[in-house]
């Protein structure tokens, strides 16, 4: 690991500008994504600015419109433990509870979870090129073993995807990720502009300027109807997904559905959702019709189908 | 694949060690003062910022119970608890815990009098080669205290309601601790013994 500076900040404006104003500065929360890499220095921050102190982020509110805002140092424990989380927006609880471990989910927080980069096996060997890690380099998947990686939305500088479970529920749900930028104004982003695809630019995982401080994500009010998260994985916990699905959905079978695992962001396409009460084949026909597998990872398509059609027949149950 | 090559990279670094000509000369690392409470009682130290939470146990207070198995939160070895709830040691700053209350094996129970869980463990042998007890016990014991206070788990039907004691919420609440040995079987044995299940 590189040396570095250490610093607290009390509030979000001074956390912002702690970071804005020096171009080596990172914000650390849980830090069980941050210090694993820098533990590989794939990440090499001169200076970190922890955020822990912040005052007003740690607590899960009721909205003025009837939702939900959660504060960004909520930990993935708490906040799918929360007894409105768990009766209006399950598929949020779902999708934390299959994640990582519970010593993981007791460290880590909305914002560090959000923010956590790809497990592409290259990105995580220094020894080979990565446009992700070190921009220009090249990319080691695309001639490599890519079991793992993106089906849709990918470029030809890289085909990594976004590994998280919690945002693939946030994406079904229409959260608002809420900011305080470096000269101290805020921002709403919609969820489905949050996260990147990686086109020209693979190093940006997402829209947030450096010293951009997340403060909060709010969730409107609730859907109603069955909540799923099925997540398809190498063993039946503790691991990452190959494949997941998020869904809401109602009782007359219409619904939403976004797929985790197999893009470099959480993968909805709207207009494919009017398809639903048609079944799963319907669905993903159009949800995937652009995809560009390889031929190590082209099971991702038929195991997204089967994965939202045993959603769908446990919803009619 | 949890995470490439990971631990094998990491390993090669001793902990605390400058990595080489890496800090692009001799200048010092940073180092900042920190104080917390280990085991009730309190422990200051000045440590190198890079200093995790599970080497200033091992490495600085001689706390050598808590182990390194991954050093990259794959393993669970180096669990612990922090203000009651449990961690991994390995990926946190020892400067994150400034006024914290951490709890290790060492102050669960002692050779004389052990806590129940260790006690369980040794009775229904729920080891072979150790390495990873520590780690198993705390997180054991946290599992047990997080089913009371009704944190939810993947493997609950109805998501809502609160989580009842089972051998399959065991699996999945200790999935984050991974013993190499394959002592699971014994290890749910002596868990649910002190469930009392
Ligand atoms: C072995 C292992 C298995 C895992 N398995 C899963 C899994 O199955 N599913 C899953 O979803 N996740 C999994 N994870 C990832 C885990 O969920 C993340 O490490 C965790 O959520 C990160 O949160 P954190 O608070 O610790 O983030 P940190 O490590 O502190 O931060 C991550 C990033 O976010 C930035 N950041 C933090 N807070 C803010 C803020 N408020 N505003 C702006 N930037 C901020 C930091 O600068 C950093 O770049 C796993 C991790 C490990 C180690
Ligand atoms: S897929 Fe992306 S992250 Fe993986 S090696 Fe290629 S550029 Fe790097
Ligand atoms: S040493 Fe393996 S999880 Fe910490
Ligand atoms: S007893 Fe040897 S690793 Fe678990």
């Amino acid at each position: 690991m590189r040396p570095f500076t250490y610093q607290r900040v009390a509030t979000a404006a001074e956390a912002a500008a702690a970071v804005a104003g020096n171009p080596g500065a990172k914000f650390l929360a849980g830090g069980t994504n941050l210090l694993d890499l820098m533990k590989l220095e794939i990440e090499r921050p001169a200076h970190l600015v922890d955020v822990q102190d912040i005052e007003g982020l740690g607590t899960i509110e009721q909205a003025e419109d009837g939702g939900l805002r959660i504060g960004a140092l909520v930990t993935n424990t708490t906040l799918a433990a929360n007894e409105r989380v768990r009766r209006d927006y399950g598929v949020l609880t779902r999708a934390i509870v299959a994640g990582a471990s519970g010593q993981l989910r007791n460290k880590a927080t909305t914002a560090g979870n959000l923010l956590q980069r790809t497990r592409c096996p290259y990105f995580y060997d220094p020894n080979l090129p990565c446009n992700k890690r070190n921009p220009g380099s090249g990319c080691a998947a695309l001639e490599g073993y890519s079991r793992q990686l993106a089906v849709i939305g990918s470029s030809d500088k890289c085909i990594a995807t976004y590994p998280g479970d919690m945002a693939i529920a946030m994406r079904v749900l229409d959260a608002t990720v809420e900011t305080v930028q470096p000269d101290g104004t805020t921002r709403a982003i919609p969820f489905a502009e949050f996260h990147r695809l990686p086109g020209d630019e693979p190093e940006r995982d997402n829209v947030l300027a450096h010293g951009e401080l997340i403060t909060a994500v709010t969730l409107p009010r609730p859907l109603g109807g069955k909540h799923f998260y099925q997540k398809v994985r190498d063993r039946a916990s503790y691991a990452y997904a190959l494949v997941s699905v998020a869904a809401v959905i109602q009782p007359d079978g219409t619904g939403r559905v976004a797929f985790g695992g197999v893009a470099h962001k959480p993968w909805r396409v709207e207009a494919a959702e009017a398809a639903l009460p048609q079944g799963a084949a319907a669905v993903t026909a159009q949800v995937f019709a652009d995809a560009r597998p390889t031929e190590h990872n082209r099971f991702k398509l038929p195991l997204a189908t089967r994965a939202l059609a045993g959603v769908l027949a446990e919803a009619k149950g | 694949m949890l995470a490439g090559s990971g631990a094998a990279v990491a390993l090669t670094q001793a902990p605390g060690v400058q990595a080489q000509g890496s800090s692009g000369g001799a200048a010092t690392p940073p180092t900042m003062p920190v104080s917390f409470t280990v085991n009730g009682k309190e422990a200051e130290l000045t440590l190198d910022t890079r200093v995790t939470l599970l080497d200033a146990l091992r490495e600085h207070l001689e706390l050598t119970g808590s182990k390194k198995g991954c050093d990259h939160g794959q393993c669970g070895a180096c669990t612990v608890m922090v203000n009651g709830t449990r961690i991994n040691s390995c990926l946190s700053l020892a400067v994150q815990h400034q006024g914290d209350e951490i709890t290790t094996i060492e102050g669960l129970g002692t050779p004389d009098n052990l806590h129940p869980m260790q006690a369980a463990f040794v009775k229904h042998d729920g080891y072979q080669c150790g390495y990873c007890t520590p780690g198993q016990i705390c997180s054991a014991v946290a599992t047990l205290a997080e089913i009371r206070a009704g944190i939810p788990s993947h493997v609950q039907d109805d998501i809502t309601a609160a989580p009842a004691f089972s051998a399959a919420e065991l699996r999945e609440r200790m999935s984050g601790n991974i013993c190499r040995c394959g002592a699971y079987s014994n290890i749910v044995d002596a868990i649910t013994e002190v469930a009392g299940a």
